[in-house]
């Protein structure tokens, strides 16, 4: 096995422990289209994937790696792309397709500077509400922002099994900072990780019905060759997988494909919080920024001011769970994001009014540092008081 | 040990985050923390280039260098954008082939030909950024040099472990120089 079952000290970017998660996690598909800052995932993986009977193929654009993808998943195996702003917009025509198609995929973004090509080698958070409304038409969401190279890891790995027990696309929402860091890393040893494989249908193939959902509402899926003849189709299909052209189908699917992801929701949406019970001003802060908020929490608290820290590790699901549990005894609420305010929007509906929630926001191409957030905090201790 | 934070800034093509990242790996194999991070133009050479590198034996949060405790300047683009990101008290080391206008820095300036010495004394203008880990670590013993040296032979292509060495030793020398110089 390539990743190594003992643990072991070393200094890896959060690229490349997602390279190492993918592989950990079963991804033996990779097709992609190389883009600025994310890279070096593309090229972990041509270097690992052939080395272990998988596929890497660079396709020659975004649009058509993630048709590649879709289709190798299709195939029977775990597939994954990666790709950062201009090649994300590009993905979500058929992002939206396995969303409605049920096709296992996993979409890295390694978040920089935008609109349009931006500054391709700064950082940025502007994609959170991409992740959720990219593709159009109601869909499913699931995105996962590490903020260390370890969670880059074990990130890529749920964001594996999360897409393969939901049938679901799952981006992994990085930013620059956390994709380029080096840190010192253990990563787990092999039997420590969790590997979560698609549900076969076990019935005769003359009766199979590729759409009947199963009890967790997600529909037994077989591989391209496997003996089971069905359709796959981005029109709105019935459980037969055939195209049906009815309101009322329509109605039974979209909704079906929102429910599965509903249902398992308390346990997808997660959050870190630190030291935020008795905290008189919470900061909300995701991926690089929630470094710095930290940091800005320790030395806040060492001059007397007392800060707490709500980390959501899942930007959708949202964990408004956690916004609730401070919301009725923090002061105020600042939430940090590399935006004009994109989380925010979330906070500030899960907060539903218990808290004064205040934005503080950089798009100068630069991590929010802890001094911003300190003086942030500072000023709006005056103002609540 | 409190945490160090260092930055070594140049341009691209001068190895500097090859550099930062086998200052981080020696850290690790001394048993500390590390972060490594960086920042360059869209040009892989030419253009303006840093590594930064934080040292800790604690957590590690915050990725980026603020002020740094040593700045490594070899251009004199860099030196005057971060001489005066450095800590007062901190230290400056400069390519004296660069760098032919020190700006005012109350703090240690130490000015070493680290590209010469990597083309005349060594052979190979492409080691300057090994050359410059021997000056560093010679004036600041940051890591241990067995962990330097077995960081440097880890990252370095196979064929090139003498040169490497020789290139380390080379920079640990220059650093002897200017320190007695100090000391005069």
């Amino acid at each position: 096995m390539p990743v190594p079952t003992e643990r072991k000290a070393q200094l890896l970017s959060g690229n490349e422990a997602c390279v190492q998660g993918a592989i950990a996690a079963g991804v033996r598909f990779f097709a992609g289209y190389p883009i600025t800052p994310s890279t070096e995932i593309a090229e972990g993986l041509a270097v690992e994937l052939p080395k272990i009977g998988g596929k890497f193929i660079q396709m020659e654009d975004e649009i058509a790696s993630m048709g590649a993808v879709i289709g190798a998943s299709l195939a029977g195996l775990k597939s994954m792309t990666a790709t950062s702003g201009p090649g994300f917009s590009l993905k979500q025509e058929n992002i939206g397709f396995a969303a409605l198609t049920e096709i296992p995929c996993v979409i890295v973004n390694v978040q920089r500077y935008g609109p349009s090509t931006g500054l391709p080698t700064s950082p940025a958070q502007g994609d959170i509400m991409q992740a959720r409304w990219g593709t159009h038409g109601d869909h499913p969401a699931i995105a996962l922002m590490p903020a260390s190279v370890r969670e880059a890891f074990d990130l890529t790995v749920q964001a594996v099994n999360l897409s393969e027990e939901l049938r679901t696309p799952v981006i992994l929402l990085m930013d620059e900072v956390v994709g380029h860091m080096r840190e010192r890393v253990e990563l787990p040893a092999t039997d420590e990780i969790t590997v979560v494989n698609r549900v076969k249908p076990t019935e005769d193939p003359e009766h199979f019905l590729p759409y009947k959902p199963g009890p967790n509402l997600v529909p037994p899926m077989p591989a391209f060759g496997d003996g089971y003849r069905f359709h796959v189709t981005g029109l709105v299909h019935n459980e037969t997988g055939f195209p049906s052209g009815k309101g009322k189908d329509g109605n039974i699917l979209v909704r079906r494909l929102l429910a599965k992801i509903e249902q398992r929701q308390p346990s997808i949406a997660q959050a870190e919080l630190y030291q935020a019970d008795d905290a008189d001003i919470v900061i909300v802060a995701a991926g690089s920024v929630a470094r710095s908020a930290r940091a800005a929490v320790k030395e806040a608290r060492a001059q007397g001011l007392k800060l707490g820290l709500v980390r959501p590790i899942t930007a959708w699901p949202f964990p408004a769970e956690a916004i609730n549990s401070v919301a009725t005894t923090a002061k105020a609420m600042i939430v940090a994001e590399m935006n004009l305010g994109q989380m925010i929007i979330e906070v500030e509906r899960a907060a539903c009014g218990r808290v004064p929630v205040i934005g503080l926001n950089r798009i100068d191409a630069e991590l929010i540092t802890p001094q911003d957030i300190i003086a942030r905090a500072q000023e709006v201790t005056k103002n609540v008081r | 040990m409190k945490k160090l934070e260092l930055r070594l800034s140049g341009f691209g093509g001068q190895g500097l985050i090859t550099a930062g990242i086998i200052l981080a790996e020696a850290a690790i194999l001394d048993g500390n923390n590390a972060v490594q991070s960086q920042s360059y133009g869209p040009e892989a050479r030419g253009g303006a280039s840093k590594a930064e590198v934080i040292i800790s034996n604690e957590e590690i949060d915050y990725p980026k260098v603020g002020e740094a405790d040593l700045c490594l300047a070899m251009s004199q683009q860099a030196c005057d954008k971060y001489a005066a990101q450095t800590r007062p008290n901190g230290i400056l080391v400069v390519d004296s082939g660069l760098v032919k206008n020190i700006p005012e820095f109350p703090g240690r300036i130490y000015a070493v030909p680290i590209t010469e010495i990597a083309t005349s004394e060594v052979g190979r203008g492409i080691v300057a950024n090994i050359v410059a880990l021997g000056v560093i670590n010679g004036i600041t013993n940051i890591v241990t040099k067995e962990s330097l040296e077995t960081a440097v032979l880890d990252r370095v292509p196979p064929k090139t472990k003498d040169l490497n060495k020789k290139a380390l030793k080379a920079g640990y020398q220059a650093a002897q120089k200017v320190l007695q110089r100090e000391g005069e």
